[in-house]
């Protein structure tokens, strides 16, 4: 019988919460490395069994573990993140130059079509390479050496690279985002880069159409049309349909345009879900009302979704990875909070519950479907 | 051969799955290297988390402490007290004290 495995990375420790394919009773299992911050787990989709995870905190620094069980049981793998050459700078803060140094692992990708085979996006922002399964990092240089990385410049939050997306039907064709420098483009497994950032604009850039600079907050993709990939950026939702030489505004009638995630539902590549935020100074939902909202148009014209979530008093963030899918026939859709819930709605998003409520802050979230 | 016995923080103790102290056996004189790359070498896993994987710099949040001494700013290639070397007290590394 198919079923779900949902990874929970939280602020301390991992969780795994299952369920069958109804949806409706769920078994939370965890934490795993209690008291480490989980930023991320993802499971191979050629051997779901075998996940990644990373591990960190400011003490002891990046972990990267391994399971070959599906979660029962774990290996600490490599984590010797360095980068090629002499890394140089990019931009501080100040707007002086500040060498590249490696903090931590945000996202790790596995390859569509190798288990072994694994990217990582990192602090300070970069993609690194593992064929090994994770034994040992090369760095894939040719993005943070490309001509701008000397301009990147962290957000708040750091300068990490949060989203890699691969076209499992050329794997060569890859995406990724960076907060504060943007999105870029790969037709050749990663090993050269370019920009794909046209027709974005931010206002707190001096230039706000600018080539690099913009804080994407995270991209979306569904597999059968790798050219069309959407975005959520610190303010706007964007898409485009050139595979992101020119982006296009499709906010439309959201109540607020920031926000964190952004996915595209498992058949329907034209449906796509965000959550908006007030602002980037509240990090919080507008009127105090968990909202999920769905455009089935691929944009511009959205529905707000409240069915199962809180619609007073609701006061919490959803980050960047802390939003996914299934792949069931009745598409599944997950996220969790900064207060460390966590919900799902087993009919594309017209109800909710919570499948895990008092957990610690929710990092990211990933979904497994298993036959 | 010296055998040194090392007090790891909670999180290292359960990432290489000791349940308590560990011994490392050096050569004499022990001294804070020796004692690392002597832990590193056994447990793998702690390789870049007590200091950077070139294995110079201490990271920043990590204390050594050992008979009531603050060593966490000496040369690595400090020599350990005798009560450390002689197997009496232990090697400490510390996790610094922070909330959250």
């Amino acid at each position: 019988m198919p079923h779900v495995r949902v990874l929970v990375g939280t602020r301390k420790g991992a969780f795994i919460i299952t369920s069958d394919e109804s949806r409706r009773e769920w078994k939370v299992d965890g934490p795993y490395f209690g008291g480490w911050e989980i930023m991320h787990v993802k499971g191979s989709p050629v051997n779901p069994d075998r996940l990644y995870a990373s591990q960190w905190t400011e003490w002891h620094g990046q972990i990267v573990q391994r399971s070959d069980d599906g979660g029962q049981s774990w290996e600490p793998v490599g984590n010797e993140f360095s980068y090629e050459g002499v890394p140089g700078t990019h931009q501080w803060y100040d707007g002086t130059p500040h060498p590249w140094e490696f903090k931590r692992v945000w996202h790790l990708e596995p390859s569509p079509t190798a288990a072994d085979t694994v990217f990582a996006g990192v602090e300070d922002a970069a993609l690194f390479k593992s064929t090994d399964g994770g034994k040992s990092w090369s760095e894939l240089a040719g993005l943070r050496t490309h001509a701008t990385g000397q301009s990147w410049q962290p957000g708040a939050g750091g300068m990490c690279l949060h989203t890699i997306l691969i076209d499992p039907g050329n794997p060569q064709r890859m995406y990724v985002a960076i907060s504060a420098a943007g999105a870029f483009r790969s037709d050749d497994g990663g090993r050269t880069w370019e920009v794909a950032t046209g027709g974005l604009s931010s206002d707190f850039l001096p230039s706000p159409e600018a080539t690099v600079g913009h804080c994407v907050h995270n991209l979306a993709m569904h597999p059968s049309r790798p050219d069309t990939v959407f975005m959520q950026k610190h303010w706007d939702v964007m898409r485009t349909d050139d595979g992101g030489r020119r982006w296009t505004e499709v906010s439309g009638n959201l109540p607020s345009d920031f926000g964190f995630p952004i996915v595209v539902h498992a058949h329907e590549p034209e449906t796509i879900y965000v959550v908006p935020i007030l602002s980037d100074s509240q990090h919080y939902p507008p009127d105090g009302r968990l909202r999920v909202y769905r455009s089935r148009s691929g944009g511009n014209e959205w529905e707000a979704l409240t069915n199962g979530l809180p619609q007073r008093d609701c006061y919490v963030n959803i980050l960047r990875d802390a939003m996914s899918i299934d792949r069931l026939d009745s598409c599944g859709i997950y996220f969790g909070t900064t207060g460390g819930q966590v919900y799902a709605s087993p009919d594309s998003g017209d109800s909710w519950i919570a499948i895990a409520e008092h957990l610690p802050a929710v990092l990211s979230v990933e979904v497994q479907t298993l036959p | 051969m010296t055998s040194v016995r090392v007090a790891l923080p909670t999180h290292l103790r359960t990432l290489s799955k000791v349940p308590g102290e560990v011994v490392v056996n050096v050569g004499h004189p022990a001294t804070i290297r020796s004692v690392l790359e002597a832990l590193e070498g056994s447990y793998p896993m702690l390789r870049g988390t007590i200091r950077d994987h070139g294995g110079t710099r201490r990271r920043p949040f990590i204390r050594f402490f050992a008979c009531e001494r603050d060593m966490s700013h000496e040369s690595q290639d400090t020599e350990l007290p005798s009560e450390v070397q002689d197997g009496k007290e232990p090697f400490y590394v510390v996790g610094a004290i922070a909330g959250g």
